[in-house]
Protein backbone atom coordinates (compact mmCIF):
# COMPACT_ATOMS: atom_id res chain seq x y z
CA UNK A 1 0.00 0.00 0.00
CA UNK A 2 2.94 2.37 1.12
CA UNK A 3 4.54 1.41 -2.06
CA UNK A 4 1.90 2.20 -4.45
CA UNK A 5 1.14 5.12 -2.64
CA UNK A 6 5.00 5.79 -3.97
CA UNK A 7 4.58 5.09 -7.41
CA UNK A 8 1.59 7.33 -7.95
CA UNK A 9 2.87 10.62 -5.85
CA UNK A 10 6.35 9.80 -8.13
CA UNK A 11 4.19 9.78 -11.58
CA UNK A 12 2.47 13.11 -10.17
CA UNK A 13 5.59 14.50 -9.57
CA UNK A 14 6.96 13.58 -13.15
CA UNK A 15 4.26 15.66 -14.81
CA UNK A 16 5.18 18.42 -12.35
CA UNK A 17 8.62 19.11 -13.31
CA UNK A 18 8.02 18.28 -17.04
CA UNK A 19 5.85 21.67 -16.96
CA UNK A 20 8.55 23.49 -15.18
CA UNK A 21 11.07 22.28 -17.49
CA UNK A 22 14.02 22.44 -14.59
CA UNK A 23 14.47 20.91 -11.18
CA UNK A 24 14.30 22.95 -8.28
CA UNK A 25 17.33 24.08 -7.18
CA UNK A 26 18.24 25.00 -3.10
CA UNK A 27 20.70 27.68 -3.64
CA UNK A 28 22.78 27.58 -1.08
CA UNK A 29 22.18 30.56 0.98
CA UNK A 30 18.64 30.27 0.75
CA UNK A 31 16.63 29.18 3.49
CA UNK A 32 14.14 26.15 3.30
CA UNK A 33 11.15 28.52 4.53
CA UNK A 34 10.74 30.16 1.27
CA UNK A 35 10.24 26.79 -0.71
CA UNK A 36 7.25 25.64 -1.23
CA UNK A 37 6.56 22.96 1.11
CA UNK A 38 5.54 19.83 0.52
CA UNK A 39 6.24 19.91 -3.34
CA UNK A 40 6.96 16.14 -3.72
CA UNK A 41 10.85 16.55 -3.70
CA UNK A 42 12.04 13.09 -5.90
CA UNK A 43 13.45 15.94 -8.29
CA UNK A 44 15.00 17.88 -5.90
CA UNK A 45 18.60 18.84 -6.37
CA UNK A 46 20.31 19.48 -3.02
CA UNK A 47 23.23 21.88 -3.02
CA UNK A 48 26.36 20.03 -3.53
CA UNK A 49 24.59 16.85 -3.68
CA UNK A 50 24.41 13.98 -6.12
CA UNK A 51 21.04 13.88 -7.34
CA UNK A 52 20.80 10.18 -7.08
CA UNK A 53 20.34 10.54 -2.95
CA UNK A 54 17.06 9.53 -1.58
CA UNK A 55 15.97 12.63 -0.30
CA UNK A 56 13.41 11.13 2.22
CA UNK A 57 12.67 14.81 3.84
CA UNK A 58 13.11 18.37 2.04
CA UNK A 59 12.39 20.45 5.05
CA UNK A 60 14.39 19.60 6.91
CA UNK A 61 17.12 17.92 4.98
CA UNK A 62 17.14 14.38 4.89
CA UNK A 63 18.82 12.31 2.52
CA UNK A 64 20.45 8.82 2.21
CA UNK A 65 22.73 7.11 -0.21
CA UNK A 66 21.20 3.73 -2.08
CA UNK A 67 24.20 0.84 -0.95
CA UNK A 68 25.37 0.53 -4.26
CA UNK A 69 26.91 4.14 -4.42
CA UNK A 70 28.79 3.40 -0.96
CA UNK A 71 31.21 1.13 -3.11
CA UNK A 72 33.81 3.82 -3.09
CA UNK A 73 36.50 3.43 -0.51
CA UNK A 74 35.79 7.06 0.72
CA UNK A 75 32.28 7.69 0.28
CA UNK A 76 32.69 11.02 -2.31
CA UNK A 77 31.36 14.52 -0.54
CA UNK A 78 28.35 14.49 -3.12
CA UNK A 79 27.25 10.99 -2.33
CA UNK A 80 27.44 11.88 1.79
CA UNK A 81 24.01 11.41 3.56
CA UNK A 82 22.81 14.40 4.93
CA UNK A 83 20.86 14.34 8.64
CA UNK A 84 19.64 18.14 9.24
CA UNK A 85 17.83 18.60 12.14
CA UNK A 86 17.38 22.20 11.47
CA UNK A 87 17.45 25.06 8.92
CA UNK A 88 21.94 25.44 7.90
CA UNK A 89 23.06 28.52 8.48
CA UNK A 90 22.57 30.78 5.23
CA UNK A 91 25.10 32.81 5.81
CA UNK A 92 28.85 31.47 6.20
CA UNK A 93 31.77 33.54 6.42
CA UNK A 94 34.81 30.67 7.17
CA UNK A 95 37.11 33.69 8.05
CA UNK A 96 35.29 35.62 10.29
CA UNK A 97 33.63 31.96 12.10
CA UNK A 98 34.43 31.54 15.74
CA UNK A 99 34.81 28.16 17.87
CA UNK A 100 34.26 29.03 21.75
CA UNK A 101 35.16 26.42 23.83
CA UNK A 102 33.66 27.45 27.34
CA UNK A 103 31.45 25.51 30.02
CA UNK A 104 31.54 25.00 33.91
CA UNK A 105 34.61 22.21 33.61
CA UNK A 106 36.55 24.37 31.55
CA UNK A 107 39.62 26.26 33.19
CA UNK A 108 38.86 29.51 31.20
CA UNK A 109 36.50 30.36 28.30
CA UNK A 110 38.86 30.88 25.10
CA UNK A 111 37.92 31.59 21.32
CA UNK A 112 39.56 30.31 17.97
CA UNK A 113 39.32 31.36 14.47
CA UNK A 114 39.75 28.75 12.10
CA UNK A 115 42.70 30.20 11.13
CA UNK A 116 44.37 29.89 14.79
CA UNK A 117 43.12 26.26 15.05
CA UNK A 118 45.39 25.68 11.81
CA UNK A 119 48.43 27.24 13.21
CA UNK A 120 48.31 26.58 16.61
CA UNK A 121 47.41 22.76 16.54
CA UNK A 122 49.03 20.12 14.64
CA UNK A 123 46.45 18.75 11.87
CA UNK A 124 45.36 15.37 11.42
CA UNK A 125 43.42 13.58 8.58
CA UNK A 126 41.76 10.39 9.70
CA UNK A 127 38.98 8.36 7.55
CA UNK A 128 35.98 7.98 10.08
CA UNK A 129 32.83 6.12 9.31
CA UNK A 130 29.45 8.20 10.54
CA UNK A 131 26.27 6.39 10.70
CA UNK A 132 23.53 7.94 12.23
CA UNK A 133 21.73 6.40 15.13
CA UNK A 134 18.24 5.75 13.07
CA UNK A 135 19.88 4.32 9.98
CA UNK A 136 17.57 1.14 9.05
CA UNK A 137 14.78 2.86 11.37
CA UNK A 138 11.92 1.76 8.53
CA UNK A 139 12.37 -1.94 9.02
CA UNK A 140 10.90 -1.52 12.93
CA UNK A 141 7.60 -3.08 13.74
CA UNK A 142 5.66 -1.67 14.98
CA UNK A 143 6.76 1.55 13.08
CA UNK A 144 9.75 3.98 14.21
CA UNK A 145 9.11 7.62 15.06
CA UNK A 146 11.06 10.29 12.70
CA UNK A 147 12.78 10.06 9.68
CA UNK A 148 12.60 6.57 7.82
CA UNK A 149 15.85 5.76 6.88
CA UNK A 150 16.25 2.76 4.76
CA UNK A 151 20.25 1.78 4.88
CA UNK A 152 22.10 4.56 3.24
CA UNK A 153 22.57 6.99 6.45
CA UNK A 154 26.39 6.22 6.72
CA UNK A 155 29.26 7.16 4.74
CA UNK A 156 33.34 6.83 5.64
CA UNK A 157 35.36 9.93 4.74
CA UNK A 158 39.20 11.61 5.40
CA UNK A 159 37.83 14.36 8.07
CA UNK A 160 40.72 16.71 8.42
CA UNK A 161 41.49 18.77 11.13
CA UNK A 162 42.98 18.78 14.74
CA UNK A 163 42.33 16.63 17.91
CA UNK A 164 39.70 18.04 19.57
CA UNK A 165 41.82 17.18 23.04
CA UNK A 166 44.59 19.33 22.01
CA UNK A 167 42.00 22.26 22.22
CA UNK A 168 40.53 21.36 25.14
CA UNK A 169 43.64 20.83 26.95
CA UNK A 170 44.80 24.10 25.34
CA UNK A 171 41.65 25.74 27.42
CA UNK A 172 42.44 23.69 30.70
CA UNK A 173 39.95 20.59 31.57
CA UNK A 174 38.85 20.58 35.20
CA UNK A 175 39.08 17.16 37.00
CA UNK A 176 35.49 17.06 37.27
CA UNK A 177 34.78 17.02 33.63
CA UNK A 178 32.10 14.60 32.65
CA UNK A 179 31.02 15.52 28.96
CA UNK A 180 31.52 17.84 26.37
CA UNK A 181 28.27 19.26 24.72
CA UNK A 182 28.10 21.28 21.04
CA UNK A 183 26.28 23.93 19.73
CA UNK A 184 26.19 24.92 15.95
CA UNK A 185 24.90 27.43 13.90
CA UNK A 186 21.71 25.43 12.53
CA UNK A 187 18.76 27.36 13.20
CA UNK A 188 15.67 25.63 14.54
CA UNK A 189 12.69 24.78 11.94
CA UNK A 190 10.41 26.79 13.63
CA UNK A 191 12.07 30.04 12.90
CA UNK A 192 12.56 30.81 16.40
CA UNK A 193 16.28 32.32 16.64
CA UNK A 194 16.45 31.33 20.49
CA UNK A 195 15.78 27.67 20.17
CA UNK A 196 18.52 25.10 20.02
CA UNK A 197 17.68 22.72 17.04
CA UNK A 198 20.75 20.27 18.01
CA UNK A 199 22.88 20.51 20.71
CA UNK A 200 24.29 17.17 21.68
CA UNK A 201 27.86 15.65 22.82
CA UNK A 202 30.33 12.74 24.17
CA UNK A 203 31.34 11.39 27.37
CA UNK A 204 34.83 13.33 28.37
CA UNK A 205 36.79 10.28 27.80
CA UNK A 206 35.46 9.93 24.21
CA UNK A 207 36.33 13.65 23.61
CA UNK A 208 39.71 12.84 24.70
CA UNK A 209 40.69 10.40 23.08
CA UNK A 210 42.89 10.65 19.70
CA UNK A 211 40.58 10.22 17.10
CA UNK A 212 37.95 12.70 17.94
CA UNK A 213 38.34 16.01 15.47
CA UNK A 214 37.66 19.36 15.33
CA UNK A 215 37.11 19.18 11.35
CA UNK A 216 36.85 21.80 8.45
CA UNK A 217 37.76 19.58 5.74
CA UNK A 218 36.14 16.17 4.07
CA UNK A 219 38.14 14.28 1.37
CA UNK A 220 40.66 17.05 1.10
CA UNK A 221 38.17 19.61 0.26
CA UNK A 222 35.99 22.10 2.41
CA UNK A 223 32.73 20.53 4.28
CA UNK A 224 30.13 20.45 1.98
CA UNK A 225 27.16 22.92 2.98
CA UNK A 226 25.04 20.47 4.20
CA UNK A 227 27.63 18.57 6.05
CA UNK A 228 28.73 21.45 8.69
CA UNK A 229 30.55 24.19 6.26
CA UNK A 230 32.87 25.08 7.43
CA UNK A 231 33.59 23.28 10.95
CA UNK A 232 31.94 20.57 12.82
CA UNK A 233 32.93 17.70 15.04
CA UNK A 234 33.95 13.71 14.03
CA UNK A 235 33.71 11.25 16.39
CA UNK A 236 34.04 8.05 15.09
CA UNK A 237 31.78 5.01 16.46
CA UNK A 238 29.25 6.88 18.14
CA UNK A 239 25.80 8.02 16.50
CA UNK A 240 26.79 10.56 13.70
CA UNK A 241 24.40 13.14 15.76
CA UNK A 242 27.09 13.93 18.37
CA UNK A 243 29.53 15.16 15.79
CA UNK A 244 28.19 18.41 15.10
CA UNK A 245 27.69 20.55 12.49
CA UNK A 246 27.91 24.70 12.16
CA UNK A 247 29.67 23.66 14.73
CA UNK A 248 30.45 27.14 16.60
CA UNK A 249 30.63 26.03 20.62
CA UNK A 250 31.68 23.92 22.70
CA UNK A 251 31.07 23.28 26.55
CA UNK A 252 32.66 20.79 29.02
CA UNK A 253 30.35 19.61 31.26
CA UNK A 254 30.31 18.41 34.95
CA UNK A 255 27.50 16.19 33.91
CA UNK A 256 26.02 14.57 31.57
CA UNK A 257 25.28 17.25 28.69
CA UNK A 258 21.73 18.54 28.52
CA UNK A 259 20.85 20.15 25.29
CA UNK A 260 18.61 19.87 23.35
CA UNK A 261 17.91 16.01 22.16
CA UNK A 262 20.03 14.82 24.51
CA UNK A 263 16.93 13.90 26.80
CA UNK A 264 13.63 12.45 26.91
CA UNK A 265 14.04 9.23 24.00
CA UNK A 266 15.94 11.24 21.45
CA UNK A 267 19.20 9.32 20.70
CA UNK A 268 18.24 6.88 23.69
CA UNK A 269 17.11 3.21 23.54
CA UNK A 270 15.78 1.41 26.59
CA UNK A 271 18.53 0.52 29.41
CA UNK A 272 16.30 -2.72 29.36
CA UNK A 273 15.41 -4.56 26.38
CA UNK A 274 12.03 -4.13 25.90
CA UNK A 275 9.06 -6.31 24.06
CA UNK A 276 8.34 -4.90 20.39
CA UNK A 277 5.89 -1.95 21.07
CA UNK A 278 6.39 -1.58 24.86
CA UNK A 279 5.59 2.15 26.27
CA UNK A 280 8.80 3.22 27.45
CA UNK A 281 9.21 5.59 30.19
CA UNK A 282 11.74 8.76 29.30
CA UNK A 283 13.26 7.74 32.70
CA UNK A 284 13.96 3.98 31.55
CA UNK A 285 15.86 5.26 28.09
CA UNK A 286 19.74 5.67 28.17
CA UNK A 287 21.80 7.39 25.58
CA UNK A 288 23.30 5.52 22.87
CA UNK A 289 27.34 5.50 23.00
CA UNK A 290 28.69 2.91 20.93
CA UNK A 291 27.01 1.81 17.22
CA UNK A 292 27.39 -1.53 16.63
CA UNK A 293 28.84 -3.80 13.95
CA UNK A 294 27.12 -3.63 11.00
CA UNK A 295 27.91 -4.31 6.97
CA UNK A 296 26.56 -3.18 3.35
CA UNK A 297 27.12 -5.30 0.15
CA UNK A 298 27.72 -2.14 -2.33
CA UNK A 299 28.21 -4.23 -5.30
CA UNK A 300 26.43 -5.65 -7.15
CA UNK A 301 23.29 -3.31 -7.23
CA UNK A 302 20.22 -5.67 -5.69
CA UNK A 303 18.49 -7.33 -8.83
CA UNK A 304 21.60 -8.50 -10.67
CA UNK A 305 20.63 -10.94 -13.28
CA UNK A 306 23.42 -13.47 -14.26
CA UNK A 307 24.00 -16.54 -16.28
CA UNK A 308 24.12 -20.05 -14.17
CA UNK A 309 27.82 -20.87 -15.69
CA UNK A 310 28.63 -16.92 -14.68
CA UNK A 311 30.54 -16.05 -11.02
CA UNK A 312 29.37 -13.18 -9.49
CA UNK A 313 31.63 -11.13 -7.31
CA UNK A 314 30.61 -9.02 -4.42
CA UNK A 315 32.05 -6.64 -2.22
CA UNK A 316 30.93 -4.39 0.57
CA UNK A 317 31.85 -2.33 3.74
CA UNK A 318 32.06 -3.41 7.28
CA UNK A 319 32.13 -0.93 10.51
CA UNK A 320 31.75 -1.24 14.05
CA UNK A 321 32.88 0.96 17.04
CA UNK A 322 35.03 -1.71 18.70
CA UNK A 323 38.48 -2.23 17.44
CA UNK A 324 37.74 -3.72 14.43
CA UNK A 325 36.01 -6.30 12.21
CA UNK A 326 37.59 -9.73 12.41
CA UNK A 327 35.39 -11.89 9.75
CA UNK A 328 32.74 -10.57 6.97
CA UNK A 329 30.86 -14.20 5.86
CA UNK A 330 27.89 -14.19 3.20
CA UNK A 331 25.21 -16.90 2.67
CA UNK A 332 23.18 -17.40 -0.50
CA UNK A 333 20.89 -19.65 1.09
CA UNK A 334 18.89 -17.41 3.55
CA UNK A 335 21.73 -18.04 6.58
CA UNK A 336 21.90 -22.13 6.96
CA UNK A 337 25.72 -21.70 5.04
CA UNK A 338 28.36 -18.65 5.47
CA UNK A 339 31.12 -19.05 3.73
CA UNK A 340 34.16 -15.95 4.48
CA UNK A 341 35.01 -13.22 2.38
CA UNK A 342 38.49 -11.62 2.29
CA UNK A 343 38.98 -8.73 4.51
CA UNK A 344 40.87 -5.72 3.96
CA UNK A 345 42.50 -3.87 6.57
CA UNK A 346 40.89 0.01 8.22
CA UNK A 347 42.97 2.79 7.57
CA UNK A 348 42.78 3.31 10.69
CA UNK A 349 40.01 2.64 13.93
CA UNK A 350 36.81 3.38 12.50
CA UNK A 351 37.65 3.60 9.14
CA UNK A 352 35.35 0.91 7.34
CA UNK A 353 36.73 -1.87 5.87
CA UNK A 354 36.01 -3.39 2.54
CA UNK A 355 35.24 -7.02 2.26
CA UNK A 356 35.08 -9.58 -1.21
CA UNK A 357 34.20 -12.71 -2.40
CA UNK A 358 33.64 -14.77 -5.84
CA UNK A 359 30.02 -16.29 -5.46
CA UNK A 360 29.08 -19.06 -7.41
CA UNK A 361 25.80 -20.67 -7.48
CA UNK A 362 24.68 -24.59 -8.66
CA UNK A 363 21.36 -23.98 -9.69
CA UNK A 364 18.67 -21.43 -11.76
CA UNK A 365 16.39 -19.47 -9.07
CA UNK A 366 15.95 -16.91 -7.17
CA UNK A 367 18.73 -15.81 -4.41
CA UNK A 368 19.25 -13.58 -1.48
CA UNK A 369 22.68 -13.21 -1.13
CA UNK A 370 23.13 -11.88 2.88
CA UNK A 371 26.23 -10.74 4.49
CA UNK A 372 27.19 -10.12 8.00
CA UNK A 373 29.66 -9.17 9.97
CA UNK A 374 31.96 -9.91 13.34
CA UNK A 375 33.99 -7.76 15.28
CA UNK A 376 36.61 -8.10 17.77
CA UNK A 377 34.30 -8.27 20.45
CA UNK A 378 32.86 -11.18 19.34
CA UNK A 379 29.67 -9.56 18.59
CA UNK A 380 27.88 -10.52 15.06
CA UNK A 381 25.29 -8.87 12.66
CA UNK A 382 21.13 -10.26 12.99
CA UNK A 383 19.69 -11.30 10.50
CA UNK A 384 16.55 -10.52 11.67
CA UNK A 385 16.19 -6.55 13.32
CA UNK A 386 17.84 -6.49 16.65
CA UNK A 387 15.89 -5.42 19.69
CA UNK A 388 12.75 -3.22 18.91
CA UNK A 389 12.84 0.38 20.88
CA UNK A 390 10.49 3.02 20.66
CA UNK A 391 12.70 5.42 18.30
CA UNK A 392 14.07 2.70 15.78
CA UNK A 393 17.98 2.99 16.79
CA UNK A 394 20.20 0.53 15.97
CA UNK A 395 19.26 -1.71 13.08
CA UNK A 396 22.39 -3.84 12.47
CA UNK A 397 20.39 -6.05 10.58
CA UNK A 398 21.99 -7.91 7.89
CA UNK A 399 22.23 -6.75 4.84
CA UNK A 400 20.46 -8.34 1.70
CA UNK A 401 20.73 -8.26 -1.84
CA UNK A 402 18.02 -10.06 -4.53
CA UNK A 403 19.80 -11.97 -7.51
CA UNK A 404 17.89 -14.44 -10.29
CA UNK A 405 20.03 -17.08 -12.01
CA UNK A 406 18.67 -17.88 -15.33
CA UNK A 407 19.52 -21.29 -16.98
CA UNK B 1 29.99 30.46 -4.53
CA UNK B 2 31.17 34.15 -5.73
CA UNK B 3 28.39 36.93 -4.93
CA UNK B 4 27.65 36.77 -8.45
CA UNK B 5 26.76 33.65 -8.84
CA UNK B 6 24.83 33.90 -5.42
CA UNK B 7 22.97 36.32 -6.74
CA UNK B 8 22.17 34.85 -9.56
CA UNK B 9 21.22 31.19 -8.12
CA UNK B 10 18.82 33.68 -5.76
CA UNK B 11 17.21 35.05 -8.89
CA UNK B 12 16.92 32.03 -10.09
CA UNK B 13 15.29 30.50 -7.36
CA UNK B 14 13.05 33.81 -7.51
CA UNK B 15 11.93 32.71 -10.76
CA UNK B 16 11.17 29.33 -10.16
CA UNK B 17 9.18 29.84 -6.95
CA UNK B 18 7.15 32.06 -8.96
CA UNK B 19 6.81 29.50 -11.63
CA UNK B 20 5.76 26.85 -8.54
CA UNK B 21 3.42 29.10 -7.13
CA UNK B 22 1.50 30.11 -10.36
CA UNK B 23 1.74 26.51 -11.19
CA UNK B 24 0.71 25.58 -8.04
CA UNK B 25 -2.55 27.49 -8.30
CA UNK B 26 -2.98 25.62 -11.86
CA UNK B 27 -2.78 22.40 -10.59
CA UNK B 28 -5.14 23.04 -7.94
CA UNK B 29 -7.53 24.24 -9.67
CA UNK B 30 -7.21 22.18 -12.00
CA UNK B 31 -7.99 18.91 -9.53
CA UNK B 32 -11.38 20.43 -8.56
CA UNK B 33 -12.01 21.34 -12.66
CA UNK B 34 -14.53 19.00 -13.68
CA UNK B 35 -11.59 18.61 -16.53
CA UNK B 36 -9.14 17.32 -15.02
CA UNK B 37 -6.00 17.66 -16.75
CA UNK B 38 -4.97 14.12 -18.67
CA UNK B 39 -2.08 13.15 -16.66
CA UNK B 40 -3.92 13.47 -13.00
CA UNK B 41 -6.84 11.45 -14.76
CA UNK B 42 -4.66 8.68 -16.02
CA UNK B 43 -3.32 8.39 -12.30
CA UNK B 44 -6.80 8.09 -10.90
CA UNK B 45 -7.48 5.17 -13.28
CA UNK B 46 -3.98 3.63 -12.44
CA UNK B 47 -5.06 4.28 -8.69
CA UNK B 48 -8.35 2.78 -8.60
CA UNK B 49 -6.82 -0.04 -10.96
CA UNK B 50 -5.16 -0.86 -7.98
CA UNK B 51 -8.01 -0.45 -5.43
CA UNK B 52 -6.57 2.53 -3.45
CA UNK B 53 -9.34 4.81 -2.78
CA UNK B 54 -8.01 7.81 -1.47
CA UNK B 55 -6.60 10.82 -3.54
CA UNK B 56 -3.61 12.10 -3.22
CA UNK B 57 -3.12 15.89 -2.73
CA UNK B 58 -0.60 16.77 -5.34
CA UNK B 59 1.54 19.41 -3.84
CA UNK B 60 2.01 17.50 -0.64
CA UNK B 61 1.46 13.86 -0.95
CA UNK B 62 -0.98 13.87 1.37
CA UNK B 63 -4.26 12.01 1.76
CA UNK B 64 -7.00 14.42 0.78
CA UNK B 65 -10.00 14.38 2.87
CA UNK B 66 -12.34 16.55 5.03
CA UNK B 67 -10.06 16.90 7.58
CA UNK B 68 -6.71 17.49 5.13
CA UNK B 69 -6.91 21.02 5.22
CA UNK B 70 -6.41 20.97 8.88
CA UNK B 71 -3.43 19.09 8.73
CA UNK B 72 -1.98 21.60 5.90
CA UNK B 73 -2.82 24.09 7.83
CA UNK B 74 -1.56 23.19 11.57
CA UNK B 75 1.57 20.67 10.14
CA UNK B 76 3.80 21.97 7.45
CA UNK B 77 4.86 25.20 8.33
CA UNK B 78 7.79 23.55 9.94
CA UNK B 79 8.84 20.72 8.24
CA UNK B 80 7.29 19.26 4.92
CA UNK B 81 5.03 16.80 4.30
CA UNK B 82 7.04 14.24 3.71
CA UNK B 83 8.12 14.15 7.61
CA UNK B 84 4.21 12.86 7.92
CA UNK B 85 3.61 10.61 5.19
CA UNK B 86 7.06 8.96 6.26
CA UNK B 87 5.54 7.69 9.71
CA UNK B 88 2.92 4.98 10.79
CA UNK B 89 1.43 5.25 13.95
CA UNK B 90 -1.59 4.11 15.79
CA UNK B 91 -3.81 7.28 17.26
CA UNK B 92 -2.16 7.23 20.15
CA UNK B 93 1.61 6.83 18.36
CA UNK B 94 0.45 9.66 17.09
CA UNK B 95 -0.68 11.48 19.94
CA UNK B 96 2.52 10.67 21.75
CA UNK B 97 4.50 12.75 18.26
CA UNK B 98 1.85 15.84 18.66
CA UNK B 99 3.26 15.92 22.25
CA UNK B 100 6.72 15.78 21.97
CA UNK B 101 6.26 18.44 19.49
CA UNK B 102 4.59 20.79 21.92
CA UNK B 103 6.45 20.04 24.74
CA UNK B 104 9.86 20.27 22.71
CA UNK B 105 9.34 21.54 19.49
CA UNK B 106 7.64 24.89 19.51
CA UNK B 107 3.99 23.21 18.21
CA UNK B 108 1.81 25.23 18.74
CA UNK B 109 -1.50 24.21 20.74
CA UNK B 110 -3.98 22.74 18.31
CA UNK B 111 -6.87 23.45 20.17
CA UNK B 112 -10.09 21.88 19.05
CA UNK B 113 -8.61 20.70 15.83
CA UNK B 114 -6.29 18.00 17.55
CA UNK B 115 -9.06 15.20 18.00
CA UNK B 116 -9.88 15.29 13.86
CA UNK B 117 -5.88 15.94 13.10
CA UNK B 118 -5.15 12.63 15.02
CA UNK B 119 -8.54 10.95 13.29
CA UNK B 120 -7.09 12.49 9.94
CA UNK B 121 -3.07 10.83 10.82
CA UNK B 122 -4.50 7.66 12.56
CA UNK B 123 -6.61 6.94 9.47
CA UNK B 124 -4.42 7.64 6.42
CA UNK B 125 -1.22 6.86 8.64
CA UNK B 126 -1.51 4.03 10.33
CA UNK B 127 0.88 0.83 11.38
CA UNK B 128 1.05 -2.45 8.89
CA UNK B 129 2.77 -4.96 10.40
CA UNK B 130 5.61 -5.55 8.46
CA UNK B 131 6.65 -8.69 10.64
CA UNK B 132 10.10 -9.19 11.95
CA UNK B 133 11.56 -9.08 8.24
CA UNK B 134 9.94 -7.87 5.38
CA UNK B 135 10.54 -9.97 1.92
CA UNK B 136 12.80 -7.68 -0.26
CA UNK B 137 10.48 -5.81 -2.24
CA UNK B 138 10.76 -2.74 -5.36
CA UNK B 139 13.18 -4.63 -6.74
CA UNK B 140 14.54 -3.27 -10.15
CA UNK B 141 15.82 -6.42 -12.16
CA UNK B 142 19.10 -6.06 -14.63
CA UNK B 143 21.67 -7.87 -16.29
CA UNK B 144 24.65 -7.86 -14.39
CA UNK B 145 27.61 -8.07 -17.06
CA UNK B 146 30.59 -10.44 -16.50
CA UNK B 147 33.54 -8.83 -15.96
C1 LIG C 1 6.61 24.44 15.45
C2 LIG C 1 7.15 23.60 14.45
C3 LIG C 1 6.39 22.31 14.10
C4 LIG C 1 5.07 22.18 13.71
C5 LIG C 1 4.04 23.27 13.50
C6 LIG C 1 4.87 20.76 13.51
N1 LIG C 1 6.03 20.08 13.73
FE1 LIG C 1 6.32 18.09 13.45
N2 LIG C 1 8.26 18.28 14.04
C7 LIG C 1 8.90 19.47 14.34
C8 LIG C 1 10.31 19.22 14.54
C9 LIG C 1 11.36 20.26 14.87
C10 LIG C 1 10.51 17.85 14.34
C11 LIG C 1 11.85 17.10 14.37
C12 LIG C 1 12.41 17.16 12.96
C13 LIG C 1 13.67 16.35 12.75
O1 LIG C 1 14.23 15.84 13.72
O2 LIG C 1 14.11 16.22 11.58
C14 LIG C 1 9.21 17.29 14.04
C15 LIG C 1 8.99 15.95 13.79
C16 LIG C 1 7.80 15.41 13.33
C17 LIG C 1 7.59 14.02 13.05
C18 LIG C 1 8.63 12.92 13.26
C19 LIG C 1 8.57 12.53 14.71
C20 LIG C 1 9.87 12.19 15.35
O3 LIG C 1 9.82 11.59 16.44
O4 LIG C 1 10.94 12.52 14.81
C21 LIG C 1 6.29 13.89 12.64
C22 LIG C 1 5.61 12.62 12.23
C23 LIG C 1 5.69 15.21 12.67
N3 LIG C 1 6.64 16.11 13.09
C24 LIG C 1 4.37 15.47 12.36
C25 LIG C 1 3.77 16.69 12.54
C26 LIG C 1 2.33 16.93 12.46
C27 LIG C 1 1.30 15.87 12.14
C28 LIG C 1 2.13 18.25 12.70
C29 LIG C 1 0.80 18.99 12.76
C30 LIG C 1 0.00 18.75 13.92
C31 LIG C 1 3.43 18.86 12.93
N4 LIG C 1 4.38 17.88 12.85
C32 LIG C 1 3.64 20.21 13.17
C33 LIG C 1 8.31 20.71 14.41
C34 LIG C 1 6.98 20.99 14.10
Amino acid sequence: MVRRRKFIKKSVLTSITAAIGIPIVYGRFLRGEILPIGLENSQITLPGKSAELIVLNDRPINAETPPHLLNDKLTPNDLFFVRNNGLPPSRVDAENWTLTIGGESARAEKTFSIAELKSKFKTYSLDITLECGGNGRSEFNPPAKGNQWSTGAVGCAKWTGVRLSDVLMEVGVKEDAMYIGYYGADLHVSGDKTKNTISRGVPIKKALSNDSLIAWQMNGEDLPALNGYPLRLVFGGYPASCSGKWLNKIVIRNKVHDGAKMGGQSYRVPCKTVAPGEKVKDEDMCIIEEMPVKSLITYPKTGATIKANQKMPISGKAWTAAKKINKVEYSIDFGMNWKSCSLGAAANQFAWQQFDADVSFDKPGYYEVWARATDSNGKTQPIILPGWNPKGYLNNACHRIAVKVEA
Amino acid sequence: MTDQMQSFANKLVVVQLLVLFFLSIAIHSACTDDNKRESDKQLEDKASAIGIATEIDTLTGMALDENFELVRANCITCHSAKLITQNRATREGWKGMLDWMRETQNLHDLGENEGPILDYLAKHYSPENKGRRANLEDIEWYELESE
